[in-house]
């Protein structure tokens, strides 16, 4: 029924601006915090997105948890609900797949989507859900002040942890992985034109697009990214992943990510692009349907490995939405459309006069 | 030749092994007199777990049967007649059959090893202690394996048919034909099992056969078809009158049924159901768990569906913060709780009504939400379509009460014509002149629903308190003490659209029996027997719970008793004597069973006859 009335409305999709998309509502995040930045990113990138995909703009929800992230739909003019802690994958499948006319978007965090909400999002995930999952990882819990997150390095020191956490942290894009994601990719909050630009790939993607976003809280985990995020050392730190080509960073593309087999298994080391051969170089398919690099590149050691950004995975397989809705037309094709009062009756009847 | 005795009405117990076929062979015999114009009503039984080793008390499966010539609405008391297709199952049942009564059983079952294994300490055929009954001692199995032999099929298949010669034992008994439910066996499974089918036949005519041979049996009994109002009727179980109550719901508000949830005793049918429905456009999604099966639905309601989740009690639990969500959203959003024995885990496939407060407060915070209750399997249609039809009117999360019994229980249902059914139809609100989500009907309170999608109505809501009007986020303190009074008093409103309570029986009395959700056929039923004996007693059900109808207080006033049994420890009671300050006495069973009809009326006696209520810990409270 909507579908129908939201096909022909499409047709006559209007220019927006990235005004249209700033809500009446004044941002309340603190002062420095990198959720400006994913904000001021997606509201630039929704007037593209309309255009390129057909889409008005009340056709666009946002829907998010709890936690400093999950304020996002507040400030998004578009149809918006701020959920409960964890739950807003759940909600916004039930949606998504209600509404197939509808162009879906998760905001989460940490905490949100790796501890409390970890189970939706698995399966979020692994079922394909035609939704954008934007998880902002800040590493730390801000809106409670200051305790240690699901993503939190092994001995960290918070209020919660003075003496050091004793847990192995989760990492979002192996977790993504491993859920059978369909997209998954990651963006740093202050690397602006990048960060669009992911997002406009997440919003193309049909099925669940799964994007980590690294972004600073500059009160309570202050500095989280800058031994790779500072734009000083961002080109030797980060490889910028891009499909088709081989794994290069720093300088010039001076530097390659190469895999070596040996005694302690698979292992990466990096060795200068120069001394490499072009055919000895392993080149990045994103598209790639058992994606063994991809899933490799999403566990490098952040420590003395560059740290990939870009997009890991992109593969299309169908969605839920669309498999489901084969399903009602194989139905209504088998059984004819659904009529009430002959399925009421569709039993072992008896008349009684 | 033999006798035909008539006789008004019959109550069977089946009862054997969990993989025995009991639950089918109820069935079968069940569909029959259904369809031979008797009223029914049936009560299966069985354990949670699904194989219990065979030969042991954990592993009894039964399925009790009341058919009559008058109208009826529960299984009955206690069954007349006992077929047990082991020792465990005589054990487990024998304390439920009437004095005198029959008890047909295999003896080829009863070896020394077989009633060890059930927990007798001696033959119970030899032993005497079944003296009090008429038993007719029969070798099922090995006259069934006799009976099939010659199919094909395996032993352990073979050995399976031996519900089916004990039915044609009982259709010869009750005067019946066996060619409906050689035709039942045909339609169900001649498809996909056709040697099975040909056995089941070969057993069932064998068991017939040896019923009308062997003179076992003195006589026949002859029940006459009942008179029912007319109409087209058919079988339906609580569960599967649900799912159709629900379809229905959304087909009368033109909006898309969409129903999560996370598999549960004893609601998954309800699951199974609805996915066959695909072709009305019916969306089902089995939730990763019950928190994101409650979330699912607020999505589709969101979306501008008919959100539905369905659970029992356990799940219930987990749903609770997210039905505030949708308190807080005022969405609408249905969520049937089929209960079950609790706390915790339970016991998953017995049945109680003991989540009446959960559904009433088990949220954070003042959080009211609308909640029905149906009366018999039947009225689980009517009631399924009562919840949405106040939740769509009062943009409301309504929590649908059934029970396990009710789930489980079946009855002849008459299927109603178009116009008998309500009419709502829903609109979204898509003024852009009016773009504020929070404005409120002056009549009904509710919101407006605006779905996105909606040009010109984008907004933002969500679990934080709401600014009355704008729908903005207040922390304002007075603005929340309105937004509490509203989201009170919007459910207080509903009740000026559900019918008043009516009384059964004298409009003012001694005793008015009051009682909700799958008691109403024990209750009706001893008012009924106590007024023939000449007592002032008129029974009352209540079907809405939140908010009660109108005329509540005003009725129970005018008694000089007033009785509520329920199978809880006094909920509803509690409820009542809160608001209405009326001295109700208590009538409380929690033993996993519905009431007995005898146990009412021993109450009423004892409450008439000017005893003092006896505090004895099972019954009285």
């Amino acid at each position: 029924m909507l579908m129908n009335e939201q096909a022909t409305r499409n047709e006559h999709v209007q220019q927006y601006t990235r005004k249209d998309f700033i809500s009446p509502e004044a941002v309340r995040w603190c002062p420095g915090c990198g959720d400006y930045s994913i904000l001021a990113q997606m509201q630039r990138v929704m007037p593209t997105v309309c255009a390129e995909l057909n889409l008005p703009r009340e056709n666009i929800v946002f829907i998010s948890g709890i936690g400093c992230s999950s304020r996002f739909p507040y400030y998004m003019n578009t149809y918006g609900f701020h959920t409960i802690h964890g739950r807003a994958p759940t909600i916004a499948t039930g949606l998504a797949v209600s509404r197939p006319d509808l162009q879906v978007w998760v905001i989460t965090g940490d905490g949100d989507g790796l501890s409390i909400g970890a189970n939706h999002l698995l399966h979020c995930l692994r079922r394909n859900i035609d939704i954008k999952i934007i998880l902002f990882n800040n590493r730390i819990y801000g809106l409670t002040k200051g305790q240690y997150s699901p993503t939190s390095e092994k001995g960290k020191k918070t209020k919660s942890s003075p003496m050091g956490t004793m847990e192995a942290p989760v990492n979002p894009l192996y977790t993504a992985m491993v859920a059978e994601a369909t997209f998954v990719a990651r963006a740093i909050a202050t690397d602006s034109d990048r960060l669009r630009e992911i997002l406009l790939r997440a919003a193309r993607h049909r099925g669940a697009a799964f994007v980590e976003v690294l972004q600073n809280c500059n009160v309570f985990n202050d500095g989280a990214f800058d031994s790779f995020a500072e734009k000083a050392v961002m080109e030797e730190r980060t490889l910028i992943l891009k499909d088709g080509n081989p794994l290069i960073f720093g300088k010039n593309g001076d530097k390659v990510l190469k895999m070596r087999g040996g005694s302690h298994g698979l292992e990466f080391e990096v060795a200068p692009t120069a001394e490499t051969p072009a055919d000895k170089l392993v080149l990045h398919n994103e598209k790639s349907p058992r994606n063994y690099l991809a899933r490799l590149l999403t566990t490098l050691d952040e420590a003395t490995l560059p740290v990939p950004i870009g997009v890991f995975q992109a593969i299309d397989r169908p969605h839920y939405g669309a498999q489901l809705q084969d399903q009602i037309a194989m139905a209504r094709k088998r059984n004819g459309p659904g009529k009430l009062f002959e399925h009421l009756h569709n039993a072992d009847t008896w008349s009684v006069t | 030749m033999s006798n035909h005795v008539e006789i008004k009405n019959a109550v069977i117990r089946f009862a054997g092994d969990s993989g025995d076929g009991i639950q089918i062979t109820g069935s079968m015999f069940t569909h029959e007199s259904a369809i031979l114009g008797h009223d029914i009503s049936t009560m299966p039984d069985f354990p949670a777990e699904i194989r219990a080793p065979a030969g042991t008390l954990a592993g009894v499966s039964s399925f009790q049967l009341n058919f009559s010539s008058y109208e009826i609405d529960t299984p009955g008391d206690q069954p007349a007649v006992l077929v047990a297709l082991n020792p465990a199952a005589l054990r487990a049942n024998i304390m439920d059959l009437a004095p005198g009564g029959a008890i047909i059983l295999n003896s080829d079952a009863f070896t020394k090893s077989e009633w060890q294994k059930a927990g007798y300490a001696s033959d119970p055929l030899a032993d005497h202690s079944l003296s009090g009954f008429k038993i007719y001692p029969i070798p099922v199995s090995s006259l069934t394996l006799a009976a099939v032999e010659n199919t094909g099929i395996s032993r352990k298949q073979a050995v399976q048919c031996k519900n089916m010669f004990t039915l044609g034992v009982i259709t010869w008994l009750y005067d019946r034909s066996i060619e409906p439910i050689k035709r039942y066996i045909d339609k169900r499974y001649s498809a996909i099992r056709p040697e099975m089918a040909e056995a089941n036949k070969l057993a069932l005519q064998a068991g017939y056969n040896y019923a009308d041979t062997v003179e076992l049996f003195t006589g026949k009994y002859q029940i006459t078809a009942a008179k029912l109002p007319p109409g087209v009727y058919r079988r339906v179980t609580g569960n599967e009158a649900t799912a159709l109550g629900m379809l229905t719901a959304s087909e009368l508000c033109g909006r898309p049924l969409f129903y999560a949830s996370y598999p549960i005793t004893p609601a998954s049918d309800i699951l199974h159901e609805l996915s066959k429905l695909r072709h009305f456009g019916v969306i089902t999604m089995q939730a990763e768990d019950e928190i994101a099966a409650m979330g699912m639905a607020i999505g589709a309601a969101y979306g501008g569906s008919l959100g539905l989740t369905g659970t029992s009690g356990p799940g219930m639990a987990l749903k609770s913060e997210a039905i505030g969500l949708a308190v807080m959203t005022e969405l609408p959003v249905v969520i049937i709780n089929v209960q079950r024995g609790g706390p915790s885990t339970g016991l998953p496939t017995k049945t109680e009504q003991a989540d009446l407060l959960q559904a009433m407060f088990g949220r954070n915070g003042e959080s009211p939400v609308a909640i029905v209750a149906p009366a018999t399997p039947a009225d689980c249609f009517h009631m399924a379509i009562e919840a949405f039809r106040i939740a769509v009117r009062y943009m409301i999360p309504v929590v649908y009460l059934s029970d396990g019994y009710l789930a489980n229980g079946s009855e002849p249902w008459r299927i109603p014509g178009p116009e008998e059914l309500p009419s709502m139809r829903v609109k979204f609100h898509r003024d852009r002149d009016m773009p504020l989500p929070y404005v409120r009907d002056p009549q009904t309170l509710s919101r407006p629903w605006i779905v996105p999608g909606t040009p010109g109505l984008e907004h933002r809501i969500g679990g934080l308190e709401k600014q009355d009007g704008t729908g903005d986020v207040s922390y304002n303190s007075r603005n929340h003490e309105i937004m509490v009074g509203y989201r009170a008093e919007k459910v207080r409103r509903i009740a000026e659209v559900i019918p008043p309570l009516t009384v059964s029986g004298p409009e003012t009395g001694d005793l008015l029996i009051l009682g909700w959700g799958s008691t109403y056929g024990a209750i009706r039923h001893a008012a009924e027997n106590a007024r023939n004996q000449g007592l002032s007693v008129a029974s009352a059900h209540l079907k809405y719970l939140n908010p009660w109808p109108a005329n509540t207080g005003e009725v129970l006033g005018r008694y000089k008793h007033v009785l509520l049994p329920e199978l809880n420890s006094g909920q509803l009671r509690m409820l009542l004597r809160a608001e209405y300050l009326v001295d109700i006495i208590g009538m409380n069973k929690i033993m996993g069973k519905p009431f007995l009809m005898t146990e009412i009326e021993e109450k009423i006696q004892t409450i008439l006859g000017g005893v003092r209520p006896l505090k004895t810990a099972a019954v009285t409270c």
